[in-house]
């Protein structure tokens, strides 16, 4: 089973993105269970979101407390609420930032782990561009698909298009397709400095 | 089709092809998804004629519910927490007057201190108020309980409640086979009302009785419910042959309970709702170390199966009886009528009180649990992960202030400063 934590703010779209995600494992022909952490939704106050898949029928009903990926749709959450509660030493991270881990005061805890693990990706940015407004979800859901490969591409788009009107879901698929080709490259980066 | 659905919506389309005539209902957290979705049907002209009356209050959704099954409509409304207790009195009346409506409660934990997060003291609250109760243990039965639902009410003439955990079932998205109206229409008669409020053939509902029939009528709804103990295994048999699965979900026993590796159990957890899950995974953990334990799910609460929990739990050593809910000044709701069906024989009941307030109740929790049991230190009444030390501090203020202040704001404020 892989369990992933989603952490935001209210308005970011936090419930939706663990919803695409377990819809886009769905139909990759896995199991997948998604769901909030229930509570008063205000916007702009931390939001988290839960996703699980896997191979089995999932039965447990208890939130993620280890996440196997822990998804930052906003990185000043970073200096508020421990972000990183329960993370595995060999899980992914992916943050929503135009900053580097240094700028961010978390080199520490990235340089903790293997470096193939650790991602930023702009993702308001890509979704200014595609999307015309700062929706990190999709961006940063591509690249959750890159990095892990737990889900894939294709059905990422495939679960944006379904649930969005075209026009939304178009830009939205640029943006996941554009994070997808950035953390890709980004993992090339890592192996090369690995390999040299 | 089997999709990647949201409990509530699952919840909403599978009320739809059961083609209600009437649905009324006002929102309440975490029930609201379900009414919104329905509303939206109706609108949409996708459930027939079906009216969606809105209305002000719980009060007037359960009394336009019952106004609207005594003219023979096919009668739906949902409810949770505040909204279940509004509404007590004419939930009465409606069992009381034997009107087969069907509502979902989507568990949730009952004020004060406010709270809107799940546990099951709503729905428990209203165990003895004549209307039959099955709890589901994912989304998926919590869907197929409905369909059932309606036939069982409406062969007996019986209200019933299907009660799904608020937030855990109704707000997640999982895969669930909503039920194909096809095959929904097959299983589900069309509504053949015993009395109906008909200007043709007038008759008046409700009569005020007196000490000469009351015990009478009580003792009828009372046989009723023995009934269905009859019917729902029969109808569970013709769910599973019409859509191919058990109403009651995985591991069930006649739509009565679920049984969960009881054969060789020494410990067997009981639940009800959807911390069988999570219970299930923690039998699977200690199987594997080879320790036999079990688990026993109670779908139908109302009316309570004795004779099955009774051969379901006679060979066990230990049972461990996990409650969303308890009886304030006595201890377990759940368990005392365990020990009802176990009467006479000698087996050492535990009752846990856990996930109240919405408070997760997590794997490991669980499996600790088993372990206490197994070790012989668990309490015969406990409560699962109590913060003793903030207890403790409310204690010793209050002993030493007499005005030492609100309870829930005292506590709020020990956790802030720790």
């Amino acid at each position: 089973m892989f369990q992933i934590r989603i952490h935001g703010r209210g308005g970011q779209g936090v419930v939706t993105a663990a919803e695409l995600l377990s819809v886009a494992a769905f139909l990759d022909k896995q199991h997948a269970q998604a769901f909030p952490s229930f509570g008063s939704e205000r916007t702009g106050a931390p939001v988290v979101s839960f996703c699980r898949i896997s191979e089995n029928p999932i039965r447990l009903r208890e939130p993620v407390l280890e996440p196997d990926a822990i998804l930052i749709q906003d990185p000043t959450l970073l200096h508020s609420i421990d972000v990183f509660s329960g993370a595995k030493s060999d899980g992914y991270m992916i943050i929503n930032t135009t900053k580097s881990f240094a700028e961010l005061g978390i080199d520490e805890f990235v340089s903790s782990r293997p470096a193939n693990r650790n991602f930023i990706v702009p993702a308001s940015d890509i979704a200014l561009k595609h999307v015309g407004r700062p929706m990190p979800n999709a961006a940063l859901l591509g690249g959750f698909a890159a990095a892990t490969q737990k889900v894939t591409l294709a059905s990422v788009v495939a679960a944006i298009e379904d649930r969005f009107p075209a026009k939304i879901a178009a830009g939205n698929v640029a943006a996941a397709t554009e994070a997808y080709e950035f953390v890709i490259n980004e993992l090339k980066e890592v192996t090369n400095v690995a390999t040299n | 089709m089997l999709q990647q659905i949201e409990g509530s919506k699952a919840v909403a389309e599978t009320i739809a092809a059961c083609m209600p005539d009437v649905v009324c209902a006002y929102p309440i957290s975490p029930q609201t998804h379900i009414v919104e979705a329905l509303d939206e049907l109706t609108r949409l002209g996708k459930i027939g004629n079906c009216q969606f009356v809105n209305v002000e209050s719980e009060f007037s959704a359960m009394s336009v519910a019952i106004g609207a099954s005594a003219t023979g409509a096919r009668t739906y409304t949902a409810t949770a927490s505040q909204g279940l207790l509004f509404m007590v009195e004419p939930v009465y009346n409606a069992s009381g007057l034997g009107l087969p409506i069907v509502m979902t409660v989507a568990n949730r934990a009952i004020g004060s201190p406010i709270n809107i997060w799940n546990d099951q003291s709503d729905s428990m609250s209203q165990r003895d108020s004549g209307w039959i109760q099955l709890y589901a243990q994912d989304n998926q039965s919590a869907a197929d309980l409905h369909i059932l639902a309606f036939r069982l009410a409406e062969e007996l003439s019986l209200p019933v409640m299907v009660c799904m955990d608020g937030f855990i079932l109704t707000h997640a998205m999982e895969e669930i086979d909503v039920a194909d109206i096809d095959l929904v229409q097959k299983y589900l008669p069309k509504f053949a009302p015993r009395q109906v409020l008909d200007p043709q053939d007038p008759v008046s509902i409700g009569a005020m009785v007196g000490p000469e029939a009351f015990t009478e009528v009580k003792y009828l709804g009372h046989f009723k419910q023995l009934k269905a103990l009859e019917i729902i295994p029969e109808l569970s048999e013709q769910f599973e042959e019409v859509f191919g699965r058990p109403a009651a979900g995985p591991d069930d026993y006649k739509g009565l309970v679920t049984k969960y590796h009881l054969e060789d159990a020494e410990v067997v957890l009981v639940a009800l709702g959807s911390v069988l899950g999570t219970i299930k995974d923690a039998v699977d953990e200690h199987r594997k170390n080879g320790i036999k334990v079990g688990a026993m799910g109670i779908t139908s609460f109302r009316p309570f199966p004795l004779d099955e929990v009774r051969k379901s739990l006679k060979h066990a050593q230990k049972i461990v009886v996990v409650e969303r809910a308890f009886a304030p000044g006595v201890g377990g709701i759940v368990s005392s009528n365990i020990r009802t069906a176990l009467s006479a024989i000698d087996i050492k009941i535990n009752t846990v009180v856990a996930g109240l307030g919405g408070r997760p109740i997590t794997l490991k929790s669980i499996s600790e649990l088993v372990d206490k049991a197994l070790y012989g230190s668990l309490p015969e009444f406990s409560f699962m992960d109590l913060d003793v030390e903030l207890v403790e501090r409310e204690l010793e203020r209050n002993l030493l202030t007499r005005r030492s202040g609100p309870m829930a704001e005292n506590l709020l404020k020990d956790l802030g400063t720790r």
